[in-house]
C-alpha cells in the first residue's frame, strides 16, 4: 500500500495585512499573507518543513523539491535541502520548478519512484513569488512550505487513483528577468483557463473512478484566489463543510506549495475512512484520490498559524530587496571563499561538529575550522562527527547588537550552550526582543546569512524554541 | 627561567595626539611619535639597533616604518590584535635583554579614520578565515562580544538592569574626567552618568559612550639595557613585568567558560606580578591603564587584575576607587575610551601615560608618589583573548 506516511509546514511566523498595503496604496486590501523572514527563502523554508515531516522516520532514499521561485537558476536546490536534513548520499535529488503545479508532480514522481521500490521518498513543496508593488498580486501571494513523505508502510493516507492533464496556457508567468508575476487579463485567463481546467480534470478524474462529490469527505484543490475556490467546488456540487480552507485569507496563495499545505491541513483534522479529492493546477492539472488510514500526530496548521508577527511595509521591501537603502557605514563582510566552504561542507549543511574519542567532549570552533586538537585535552585529531543542527540549547549571554547586518534590525546574538555539551557564538533570528534572557531554550534553523558574488551563503541560526 | 624585572629601561617616548588625524598620515604619525622620543631620551635616530613596529591594519612588514628613514637596521613588524602596541615592546625589551642589541625601539601606529567607515574592520565576525575570506558568516559586531561580559556580569550577580548601566556609566564618566585633562586625547568632553546611561545603545547593555573611540594615532618608546638608562637621563623607569596569555579560543568552545572574567588576562596579570614581586596589586600599584575598549572589559580588568574582588568591582566603581582621588586611579588618560584606540598605538600609549606619571610629568592628573605602574591590554574578545600585562616601575633595586 503506497500513501503518505508523514507530512510538514513552515508558516512563516511574520504577516504582512492587506490593511497595511492598502494604507500605502490608499487602496483596499483584505486579509493577511505570510512572508519569509529576511533570512529565509524557499530552500530554508523547505529544510524546516522537511525536518518537521521526517521527525522520527527513517531517511528517504529521493527528495524532491517543488518551487516556482528556486534561489538559483542553475544549481540545484534539493541537494541543499538534503545536505541540511543530513540525508544520505545516495538519496536522489530533483527540483520541480516552473509550474505552479510543481508540488503536485513532485508529490506524483514520488509515488512513482516508492511503486519502482524506493522505501520512502519526501517531497517539498514552497514559494516565495512577489507580485508587483500596487498591483492585484501584492497583497495576494504569501511565502509558506510543506513537505509531504510518500512511503509504503505505516501509511497515513493512501493514494487510490491519479490523473494528469497538461494544458498548454498562458494565465500566470515570469520570464528570467521578471521579477514580479504577470499574468493575462483577469477575467480571459479564469474563463478560458483556470476555471474549465479545474473543473474539468476533477470532474473527469471522479468519472474515472465513478464517484461523485458525495463520496468525498474532503476536497483540497489549487484556486488563484478565494472567489474561484468557492466557485469551483459549488460548480461540482461539493458542499461548503467538504471544501478544505485555503487559508489565502490567512497565508496568501503560496503558489507551488498551496494545496499540499491545504492537503496537510486536510490530513490533521480528517478522520480514518475519509476520502479527499486532491488536486493542483499550473500548465494542466493533477489530481489524486487519497483514503485516510490514520490522522497524523504533531502540530495542527491552526497552531503553526497560531504565532505570528505582524510586519511594517517598510520592512517587506527590505527583506524583498524592493528597495535600494544607504549601505551600512561599517565595513562589509567579506566575501565567500568557496573552497573553504567547501572544506567546512559537513558544518555548514548540517551543523556537525566534533566529538573527541578520548574525553567525549562535544565541539565547534567559531571560525568554522576543522577541529584537529582537543579543546578540553588536547588529544590530536581523534574525533567522531558530532551534529549539532538537532539539539536544542539554551542563550547563555546575548548582546541586542545595533551594528549587527540583519535586515529586521536590532540585531540579537549570542552564545547558545547545546544541551549534551558544546558551545556556539552565533546569530538569532525570529526572536521577540522583549523575551530575550540569559536561559532562553533556542533551536537551530537554517537560514540565509548573506549572498556576495551571487553566492547565497547558507549557515545555521539559534532561534526560541516556541 | 629568568624574570625580565630590572633588565630593561625606558629612557624615551613620544606619543601622538590621538584622534580623527585627517591631518595625518601614517607616516606623520609615526613621525611625531617616533620624534618626541629621540628627543625626550636625548638620542638621534641613527642610535638606534633595532625596531620593533606593531600594527594591525596600517601596513605590513618592515617596509612600513620606512617613513623614519633608519638605515639598514633590523625591523620586525608585529601583531597581535589589540595587544599590539605592547608585543612592539615586548620585543624591542626581550632583544636589550638578551643583549643582542644595546637600544632599540618600539613602535605602533593605526589610522583607522581613512577606511571611510565608522567602524573597525575586526577579527570579531565568526567565520572569517585568515585570509579575510568569510566562510561561515555569523556577525556579531565588536561591541556586542563585549556587551556579553555584560548581559552575563549582571546575571550573575544579580544586578539589575538600571544598576548595571549605571555601574557602566561611571567607568566612563571617569574615563572622560581623566580625558579631559589631557590635551593629546581624543575626546574632551565631561559627561553625566545620566548622559551615558541615556546614550544609544550600540549592543545592549552597551550604549554609546561605552565603546571606545575609533581613532588615528602613535606611541613610541626606546628601551635600554638598565644598567645603562643612567647615562641618558635621571629619570627612567624599569620594566619590573611583562606578561602576555594568548587564549585558544577556549572560552568560545567550553560552556565551563563563564564570561565573568577572562583567562588571558589573569594568567598575563599573575604571570607579571610573579616577576615584579608584586603580592598585593590594589595596594602597591600606584596607577594603571587597562583596556578599556567597552566599559565591560574595564569592569572585569578591575578584578582579573586583582584590583577588586571577584563580585567587588561594584563597591570599588561606586566608592570611587579608581578616579584621580581614589586610591589606585585607572585610566589616567582617558583610557581607550576617551583617549582613543589607534589599535597598533594603544598598548604603548597606555605606558606613555604610565612613564609620564613615574616622572611625576602627568600635570593636572599627576598621581601622587607613584613606584610601580601597570599597563594592560585585551587583544580579541572575551573568550577569545590576548591578554598582556606590563609593569613599570621608577627606582632600580
Amino acid at each position: 500500500m503506497i500513501g503518505i506516511t508523514s507530512v510538514g509546514a513552515y508558516i512563516p511566523r511574520y504577516r504582512l495585512s492587506g490593511e497595511e498595503i492598502g494604507r500605502m496604496w490608499r487602496t483596499r486590501r483584505k486579509g493577511e499573507k505570510a512572508v519569509a523572514g529576511y533570512d529565509e527563502d524557499t530552500v530554508t523554508m523547505s529544510v524546516a518543513a522537511a525536518l518537521e515531516c521526517m521527525k522520527g522516520l527513517s531517511a528517504p532514499e529521493a527528495l524532491y523539491y517543488a518551487t516556482t521561485t528556486a534561489p538559483y537558476k542553475e544549481k540545484q536546490a534539493a541537494s541543499i535541502v538534503a545536505g541540511a536534513c543530513d540525508l544520505v548520499k545516495t538519496c536522489r535529488t530533483a527540483d520541480f520548478t516552473n509550474t505552479l503545479r510543481a508540488g503536485t508532480t513532485a508529490l506524483l514522481a514520488a509515488v512513482d519512484a516508492v511503486k519502482a521500490g524506493a522505501s520512502s521518498a519526501i517531497v517539498t513543496a514552497s514559494d516565495c513569488r512577489l507580485g508587483a508593488p500596487m498591483g492585484r498580486f501584492e497583497s495576494a501571494l504569501g511565502d509558506a512550505a510543506c513537505a509531504i513523505m510518500i512511503g509504503s508502510t505505516d501509511v497515513l493516507a493512501r493514494i487510490e487513483g491519479s490523473y494528469s492533464v497538461y494544458r498548454e496556457f498562458s494565465d500566470v508567468w515570469r520570464t528570467s528577468k521578471d521579477n514580479f508575476l504577470q499574468s493575462g487579463e483577469g477575467r480571459f485567463v479564469d474563463e478560458m483557463g483556470y476555471s474549465p481546467a479545474m473543473r474539468e480534470a476533477l470532474s473527469d478524474m471522479m468519472k474515472k473512478y465513478s464517484l461523485g462529490p458525495a463520496d468525498f469527505a474532503k476536497v483540497v484543490f489549487y484556486a488563484p484566489d478565494a472567489r474561484r475556490h468557492a466557485s469551483i467546488a459549488k460548480g461540482l456540487g461539493f458542499d461548503k463543510a467538504q471544501v478544505q480552507d485555503s487559508m489565502y485569507d490567512a497565508i496568501g496563495n503560496t503558489g507551488a506549495a498551496a494545496a499540499l499545505i491545504m492537503l496537510v491541513a486536510a490530513l490533521e483534522e480528517a478522520s480514518p475512512g475519509d476520502r479527499i479529492l486532491f488536486a493542483g493546477y499550473g500548465d494542466g492539472c493533477d489530481v489524486l484520490i487519497l483514503r485516510v488510514e490514520k490522522r497524523p500526530s504533531g502540530r495542527s496548521m491552526k497552531e503553526r498559524l497560531a504565532k505570528k508577527v505582524n510586519i511594517g511595509y517598510g520592512s517587506y521591501l527590505l527583506w524583498r530587496e524592493l528597495l535600494e537603502v544607504e549601505p551600512p557605514s561599517l565595513p562589509e563582510r567579506p566575501a565567500p571563499s568557496l573552497s573553504s566552504r567547501w572544506r567546512m561542507r559537513d558544518t555548514i549543511s548540517s551543523l556537525y561538529g566534533f566529538k573527541c574519542r578520548k574525553c567525549g567532549t562535544p565541539q565547534l570552533h567559531p571560525l568554522g575550522q576543522i577541529v584537529r586538537v582537543c579543546v578540553e585535552c588536547q588529544a590530536k585529531d581523534d574525533f567522531e562527527r558530532y551534529k549539532f543542527s538537532d539539539k536544542t540549547g539554551k542563550l547563555f549571554t546575548y548582546a541586542i547588537d545595533m551594528l549587527q547586518p540583519t535586515k529586521n534590525p536590532p540585531g540579537l546574538n549570542g552564545v547558545i550552550d547545546f544541551d549534551g555539551g558544546g558551545r556556539m557564538l552565533c546569530e538569532l533570528t525570529d526572536y521577540d526582543l522583549e523575551k530575550a534572557q540569559v536561559g532562553l531554550p533556542v533551536q537551530m534553523t537554517f537560514r540565509r546569512m548573506s549572498q556576495e558574488r551571487g553566492i547565497i551563503n547558507y549557515f545555521w541560526k539559534a532561534k526560541p524554541i516556541e | 627561567m629568568e624574570s625580565i624585572k630590572d633588565k630593561v629601561a625606558i629612557i624615551g617616548m613620544g606619543c601622538t595626539r590621538f584622534g580623527e588625524r585627517w591631518d595625518a598620515g601614517v607616516e606623520d604619525l609615526l613621525v611625531e611619535a617616533a620624534y618626541e622620543a629621540f628627543e625626550d631620551a636625548g638620542v638621534a635616530p641613527k642610535d638606534m639597533q633595532a625596531a620593533w613596529l606593531g600594527t594591525v591594519f596600517s601596513g605590513i612588514s618592515a617596509m612600513t616604518l620606512s617613513p623614519l628613514g633608519l638605515q639598514f637596521i633590523p625591523i620586525t613588524r608585529v601583531e597581535n590584535m589589540c595587544a599590539t602596541g605592547s608585543e612592539a615592546l615586548r620585543g624591542a625589551a626581550y632583544a636589550v635583554a638578551a643583549g643582542v642589541c644595546d637600544m632599540a625601539l618600539a613602535i605602533g601606529v593605526e589610522k583607522l579614520k581613512d577606511s571611510g567607515l565608522t567602524g573597525v574592520r575586526g577579527p570579531a565576525v565568526v567565520g572569517d578565515n585568515p585570509d579575510g575570506s568569510a566562510c561561515i558568516g555569523s556577525g556579531y559586531s565588536a561591541p556586542a562580544s563585549f556587551a556579553y561580559l555584560g548581559t552575563r556580569y549582571f546575571h550573575h550577580y544579580g544586578i539589575d538592569r538600571d544598576e548595571g548601566k549605571e555601574l557602566l556609566a561611571k567607568i566612563a564618566v571617569k574615563n572622560h574626567q581623566h580625558g579631559s585633562l589631557d590635551p593629546k586625547a581624543h575626546f574632551h568632553n565631561v559627561i553625566t552618568v545620566e548622559q551615558a546611561v541615556k546614550a544609544p545603545i550600540v549592543a545592549w547593555p552597551l550604549g554609546l559612550f561605552d565603546c571606545c573611540g575609533v581613532s588615528d594615532g602613535a606611541a613610541a618608546a626606546i628601551v635600554v639595557r638598565a644598567d645603562r638608562a643612567k647615562n641618558f637621563r635621571s629619570d627612567p623607569i624599569y620594566i619590573k613585568g611583562m606578561a602576555i596569555s594568548a587564549g585558544a579560543r577556549q572560552g568560545s568552545m567550553r560552556p565551563a567558560y563563564d564570561y565573568v572574567h577572562i583567562d588571558e588576562n589573569v594568567f598575563a596579570g599573575q604571570q607579571a606580578y610573579a616577576q615584579a614581586g608584586v603580592k598585593d596589586p590594589r595596594k602597591e600599584i600606584s596607577c594603571a591603564e587597562v583596556h578599556d575598549c567597552f566599559s565591560t572589559n574595564e569592569l572585569i580588568a578591575y578584578e582579573d587584575l586583582g584590583f577588586s574582588r571577584r563580585g567587588g568591582a561594584k563597591e570599588d566603581i561606586n566608592a570611587g576607587a579608581f578616579t584621580l582621588q581614589g586610591d589606585l586611579p585607572i585610566n589616567t588618560d582617558g583610557g581607550l575610551k576617551c583617549f582613543g584606540h589607534p589599535l597598533g598605538a594603544s598598548g604603548l600609549r597606555m605606558l606613555y601615560e604610565m612613564y609620564k606619571q613615574l616622572q611625576g610629568k602627568a600635570g593636572p592628573r599627576q598621581v601622587k608618589n607613584p613606584r610601580l605602574a601597570l599597563t594592560h591590554n585585551l587583544g580579541g574578545n572575551a573568550g577569545a583573548g590576548i591578554g598582556c600585562v606590563v609593569i613599570v616601575g621608577n627606582e632600580l633595586k
